[in-house]
């Protein structure tokens, strides 16, 4: 899967399913405050991310994943790695 | 002294109308909303009779948040409630700086746990169950959901006693406001109409196998009666204080002037008329009324050969003087089940509203128990003061409200 189709599954996701403005969905966009995703609906993507790309997001490998571009780049790391 | 209470707001969802404009015309030209649902044979069922009660589109009207909560039910119950606030003259304006409670009956909400099995029985992990299966898979669904999206800061529970469930919660809002405990509670029952949520209820044979002719299935007291059909929905009544509603000026559509209960202490599934009088006479006796003095009844009578019998045999024994007419509502909505004690006192209010009795329908022929009473097979257009409505459910809890026009 390439970046670009990686990018447009999470950018539609996160309007279909999370209802989140479009407008707000830039690379840089902080996942917490920007996006207003928190720990509950986190545990609404943990589901969305296996559903799409077959893998279960683990915590402890989010800790440094704050950005959108760094979502991006997390899930494009663990398809390469499989 | 205790307070009087009555009744300022009512709001409907269910398989005869989904709205209340649309249920009074059902009542008062004795429509039937049942129907039937293929995939429940498939399923397994033994008998596929269902009201059919439509889904709301939530989607763009609350955001995700307020939504991923809230089970079937919930969504019927809030519809209920945004018209039962409406016609009570409240916004959200009005609670965010007013305190209002919640009593609502549900027992049961089968659909979310039956769903996240089937995740756990395929991944085996439950950080794939998603963060709204738990507050959809309680009991308490309706009322946590209602709570927060409503920002109700009263009393917050939900009543669960089986078929009797709606009623008990209109009981209890009204012992609340009566003691001066609350101004505003929210009631009401909801019930899912989902394939999972009634194939363990299938598993009794207690659903009527009148597949051809569903609108003609139900049919409480008559002698050819062959079981209940289930069904469901939601009822919103807004209880208040009489001066309180009177200050506030809204519109006051009803007094409950009297709350029976009792419990059978006998048989699990049966119904007994000796627990159903208990009850019936201590709503008389906390209303301070005979049964001379009801000018209607809203009969519990699910279309079961023995529960039917059983109400007649209790009314009977108290109304059997004064021929009250009876009707159960039941004949067109089935047997809505938790919802039901709610919906119930919702119709005759409409019906005291209106001046009608609604029709008993498919009452065709008596046994020999119903024989002995004044059952309206057709509309009556007639004004009612009084009416009482029984509610009765599993493990022999018993439910009698009587309410009064005003």
């Amino acid at each position: 899967m390439t970046k670009e189709e990686i990018k447009k599954i999470v950018d539609n996701f996160l309007v279909e399913e999370l209802e989140i403005e479009e407008k707000k969905i830039v690379d840089e966009a902080l996942l917490k405050d920007d996006l207003g995703i928190d720990s509950l609906d986190f545990v609404d993507v943990v589901v969305i991310v296996e559903r799409y790309f077959g893998f279960k997001i683990k915590p402890e490998e989010m800790t440094n994943v704050a950005t959108l571009i760094q979502f991006y780049e997390y899930i494009e790391s663990k398809q390469n790695a499989s | 002294m205790k307070k009087r209470v009555v009744i300022t707001g009512l709001g409907i969802w269910s398989c005869i109308g989904t709205n209340i404009e649309e249920v009074t015309h059902s009542l008062y030209n004795g429509k039937s909303g049942i129907g039937i649902d293929p995939l429940r044979t498939e399923y397994g069922y033994r008998s596929p009779l269902t009201g059919i009660v439509p889904r709301p589109e939530l989607k763009g009207i609350l955001d995700r948040r307020l939504r991923i909560g809230m089970a079937e039910e919930g969504e019927y119950a809030y519809m209920a409630t945004v018209e039962a606030l409406k016609n009570a003259e409240i916004d959200l304006e009005y609670l965010e700086k007013n305190e209002m409670g919640i009593f609502y009956g549900n027992d049961s909400s089968a659909k979310p746990v039956i769903e996240a099995h089937e995740v756990m029985r395929i991944k085996k992990d439950t950080s794939l169950l998603g963060s709204g299966a738990i507050f959809q898979s309680m009991n308490s669904t309706v009322t946590m959901n209602l709570s927060t999206i409503f920002k109700l800061k009263g009393v917050n529970m939900t009543i669960s006693a089986a078929c009797a469930s709606g009623s008990h919660a209109i009981g209890l809002g009204y012992l609340f406001i009566q003691n001066g405990m609350q101004d505003l509670v929210l009631c009401g029952g909801a019930q899912e109409t989902n394939l999972y949520s009634m194939a363990s209820f299938d598993a009794l044979s207690a659903f009527s196998m009148r597949i051809d002719e569903p609108d003609k299935s139900s049919r409480p007291f008559d002698a050819h009666r062959d079981g209940l059909v289930p069904s469901g929905g939601a009822a919103s009544l807004i209880l208040e204080e009489y001066e309180h509603a009177k200050k506030r000026g809204a519109p006051i559509l009803a007094e409950i002037i009297g709350y029976g209960v009792s419990s059978n202490g006998a048989n699990i599934s049966q119904p007994s008329d000796a627990g159903s009088i208990i009850a019936i006479e201590r709503a008389m006796k906390d209303a301070n009324i005979s049964s001379k003095d009801i000018h209607y009844i809203n009969a519990h009578a699910t279309s079961t050969p023995q529960g039917d019998a059983y109400e007649a045999i209790a009314i009977d024994k108290l109304f059997g003087n004064s021929k009250t007419p009876i009707s159960s509502t039941k004949s067109m909505t089935g047997h809505e089940c938790w919802m039901a004690g709610a919906s119930e006192i919702l119709y005759a209010i409409l019906m005291m509203q209106n001046s009608f009795i609604a029709p008993n329908i498919n009452f065709e022929t008596p046994d020999e128990y119903s024989a002995k009473l004044n059952i309206v097979a057709k509309r009556e257009d007639k004004n009612i003061e009084i009416f009482l409505s029984n509610s009765f459910g599993f493990g022999g809890t018993n439910s009698v409200l009587i309410m009064k026009k005003i």
